[in-house]
């Protein structure tokens, strides 16, 4: 698919100025840039769960949506744009509707690793037409940052604190686009902000038009939760594509595809580092704290390899 | 749809039924720029209209026309930076706002 | 020409939703109410009906699909029962808040634990500060009558509420009856076609729904939605009224039986009416004016029209086909001892919870309630207010 970027760019906007996302946040830029790989000439209901984007998109009367927009509660993102979708199907089939409409719902980690999982397996299953986009910035940062199952191992979070007997987080970061696969539909992608969001753009189309249910996980990194200056966050991606912790990838029918495989894999202390949220990783004594993490990065990275290789 | 009249003086009949809003975009009426601590500078020699600095913004803050972009929309930039750290042409420039 | 037929309650309303022919069913099954969605699956696959069928993993996610459905201008419909009902609790209060007239086949069935799959209130009346229209049945005809002048009730612009048809678990659900249904083009020119003015789906028009309200906002928002469900009270009596032309029968808040000269009456729910009915007409060949009152419309709660109803009976019971845990009264107990005192009326009441999880209601267990309120008149004593019907002492 070509990436014409210059076009692409200067396409409609598709969220509003105005909302109350903080500064930096990459939440709203994941939703920018997949909204934008809607065809200019096709329209949008746009689902979301509560969280962050939700109450920060939507505060009466400001919406900063300027397609159609529902929020309805937290764990049914998914179950919503179901509903919609099957509107969407009886009402062309009575002739009541001709346009075309796509249907996108968003959540955060929260509300799609977490207490949004059924409602999304459910929708996916089914197979609806619609794409279901997570904003992942590994947890519940809405509510003052929780750890979710998406939060990495040792992340010092108001949950998993790190203290006098805690190194943070216990669990690894549980693995949602590798489940989502196994509903056999018809397209996950893993994605963030890299190269020029060529990346993105391209998943979020293909996913987006391609019929039947796809799911995106897209890394969204939060300067609050994970304590980083909110305007390194470019960098904060390529170094967690770049060490292999945020590999990129499709499952096309079923069919694992590599996106990118850095030439030079870095080790993953280049991005815990620059994180506040992992500051205690790098106090003397817990090295070996590093070298699992950088174990279990190393284990699914060639889990992943081997997957796409067959 | 006019979302002038809903502030703290609407009376329950005049108020949206369940809180719809019956258009796109009102949030454009919010001023978010007010929360800026640091201000981009737009150095408009220096800009080489590359765009790059066009998806990272998460406030759609950089107004577009014919295919290039204009100077900031400063009642909504909320001065994160970004921009500034992407450009390639040293076209962003990040200074503290005089209030 | 009315249609006879043998229907369970079940297929009643199920038929009464073929006829309809809703854009959208989202539903989950569950224990009594599982028929409905079933029968109805069966009309979609053999294309009695163009709807599209949802076959969400669970209720929470059937009201969601709903309220997502219905905010797509699409007419839609599910059915549950008990715990289905609970599971859905917060998606209730957000239909209502949202303005969705979705209608919600409501099978009664006691809420758990322990797990009970018999009839009791527990789960509508569990959720009556949700802001939806509740109309029970007493039987197949009444649950089909009222499912088919849904639609028109809760969409009506002055309404715009979501509604919830009641009928009592295997009781009426599962027991096939004789009753009249309308013919397919009648049902479908009296309730119309859903032209909402405004959806998700309108191009040109784009819409947001299900904001985050600051304080300066929600309580003029709640206070429109109270206005709203006030006026379901009049158009639920308009549409009787236009329902009647249509089919003979006639419907209004609640029925009256023999209540007009009654010195003793119960007030009730149900198809435990249609029980108590026998005892009431047993006890006039033995001359005590005994009467009944059976409640129609619960919510919103007719309460002016039932305290007028009452005003002239002496001692009157209130029956509680739940237990409401507030060592005080039952839901309808409070109702009513609320509109009777809003009317300054202070008869003799008794409280009474009765058939709670399925306990059978036999004409001699509402014999004895009329024993009871006579007694009670007698001595002028009505302290031992809130009883119970048939639990083993």
């Amino acid at each position: 698919m070509a990436y014409n970027f210059k076009e692409i760019m200067t396409r409609p906007e598709r969220l509003a100025p105005g909302h109350r996302m903080c500064a930096g946040c990459g939440g709203t830029i994941a939703v920018r840039n997949v909204l934008r790989a809607i065809h200019p000439e096709d329209k949008a209901v746009v689902a979301s769960a509560t969280g962050c984007l939700e109450v920060s998109t939507f505060m009466y009367p400001f919406t900063a949506w300027e397609d159609s927009f529902i929020h309805n509660a937290f764990e049914n993102a998914g179950a919503t744009i179901s509903g919609t979708e099957a509107a969407y199907n009886a009402l062309k089939r009575k002739g009541k509707l001709d346009d075309t409409y796509k249907f996108i719902a968003f959540g955060g980690d929260g509300g799609t690793y977490d207490i949004g999982f059924q409602s999304l397996s459910g929708a996916m299953e089914r197979n609806h037409d619609m794409v279901y986009v997570c904003y992942d910035n590994g947890a519940y940062m809405n509510t003052g940052i929780q750890r979710s199952s998406a939060t990495p191992m040792f992340a010092d979070t108001t949950t998993t604190p790190v203290g006098s007997a805690s190194n943070g987080k216990i669990q690894y970061r549980k693995d949602l686009a590798a489940i989502i696969a196994s509903h056999e539909i018809p397209y996950v992608a893993q994605t963030t902000f890299v190269q020029n969001f060529k990346d993105l753009h391209i998943k979020a189309e293909k996913a987006i038009y391609t019929p039947g249910a796809a799911f995106l996980n897209i890394m969204a990194p939060c300067p609050r939760g994970w304590r980083y200056d909110p305007s390194d966050i470019i960098e904060m991606c390529r170094l967690a594509v770049e060490t292999c912790y945020w590999p990129l990838f499709e499952v096309v029918e079923g069919k694992w595809i590599l996106s990118y495989k850095p030439k030079n894999k870095l080790p993953i202390e280049d991005f815990l580092s620059k994180q506040g949220r992992f500051k205690h990783l790098f106090k003397k004594g817990n090295e070996e704290l590093i070298v699992l993490f950088q174990k279990e990065v190393d284990r699914r990275w060639d889990e992943l390899l081997a997957r796409c290789e067959g | 749809m006019d979302i002038s009249k809903i502030n703290d003086k609407i009376s329950w009949r005049d108020i949206t039924p369940g809180g719809n809003v019956y258009a796109g975009g009102t949030s454009k009426h919010f001023n978010t720029g007010e929360w800026r601590v640091d201000v981009p500078v737009f150095l408009a020699d220096k800009c080489k209209q590359c765009l790059l600095c066009l998806p990272v913004c998460p406030d759609s803050a950089i107004p577009v026309k014919d295919g290039k972009r204009l100077d900031f929309d400063f009642d909504h930039c909320k001065g994160c930076g970004i921009c500034a750290k992407v450009c390639p042409f040293k076209a962003i420039e990040m200074k503290k706002e005089e209030k | 020409m009315s249609i006879r037929e043998r229907l369970s309650g079940n297929e009643a309303v199920a038929h009464a939703m073929r006829q309809i022919n809703p854009d959208v069913m989202a539903a989950f099954p569950i224990t009594p109410s599982t028929e409905i969605p079933q029968y109805f699956s069966a009309f979609v696959a053999n294309g009695k009906v163009q709807t599209e069928f949802v076959p969400v993993e669970s209720e929470h996610s059937a009201m969601s699909a709903c309220i997502g459905s219905e905010s797509a201008g699409a007419r839609t419909l599910t059915a549950t029962s008990s715990c289905g009902l609970a599971l859905m609790w917060e998606e209730l209060y957000i239909a209502a808040s949202c303005r969705l007239p979705i209608a919600l086949a409501l099978v009664n069935r006691a809420l758990s634990g322990p797990i009970n799959i018999n009839c009791d209130h527990s789960d509508s009346m569990g959720a009556r500060d949700a802001g939806w229209i509740q109309i029970y049945a007493e039987n197949c005809q009444e649950a089909y009558d009222n499912f088919v002048q849904a639609y028109r009730i809760a969409e009506h612009k002055d309404v715009m509420l979501p509604i919830m048809i009641c009928q009592d678990g295997f009781i009426t659900s599962h027991a096939v009856e004789n009753l009249e249904m309308l013919e397919d083009e009648k049902v479908r020119a009296f309730v119309g076609e859903y032209n909402p003015e405004h959806s998700l789906m309108m191009p040109g028009k784009p819409m947001s729904i299900g904001p985050y309200d600051v304080p300066a906002f929600y309580m003029e928002h709640k206070r429109q939605q109270a206005e709203a469900l006030k006026n379901a009270k009049k158009v639920t009596l308009d549409v009787a009224k236009e329902y009647e032309v249509l089919s003979g029968r006639s419907y209004g808040l609640f029925e009256e039986y023999r209540l007009d000269d009654a010195e003793y009456a119960i007030v009730i729910i149900g198809s435990a009416a249609g029980t108590a009915k026998d005892a009431v007409d047993a006890l006039r060949n033995k001359g005590v004016k005994a009467g009944l009152l059976k409640i129609r419309l619960f919510r919103p709660f007719p309460g002016e029209e039932i305290a007028k109803a009452l005003a002239h009976v002496k001692a009157i019971a209130v029956m509680d086909r739940t237990e409401s845990f507030n060592s005080q009264c039952g839901p309808l107990g409070a109702e009513v001892k609320s509109a009777l005192f809003n009317a300054r009326l202070q008869p003799g009441v008794l409280n009474y919870v009765y058939g709670l999880g399925g306990r059978d209601v036999k004409v001699e267990h509402i014999e004895s309630v009329y024993d009871a309120l006579i007694q009670a008149d007698k001595s002028g004593d009505f302290s031992d207010g809130y009883r119970y019907l048939s639990v083993r002492d």
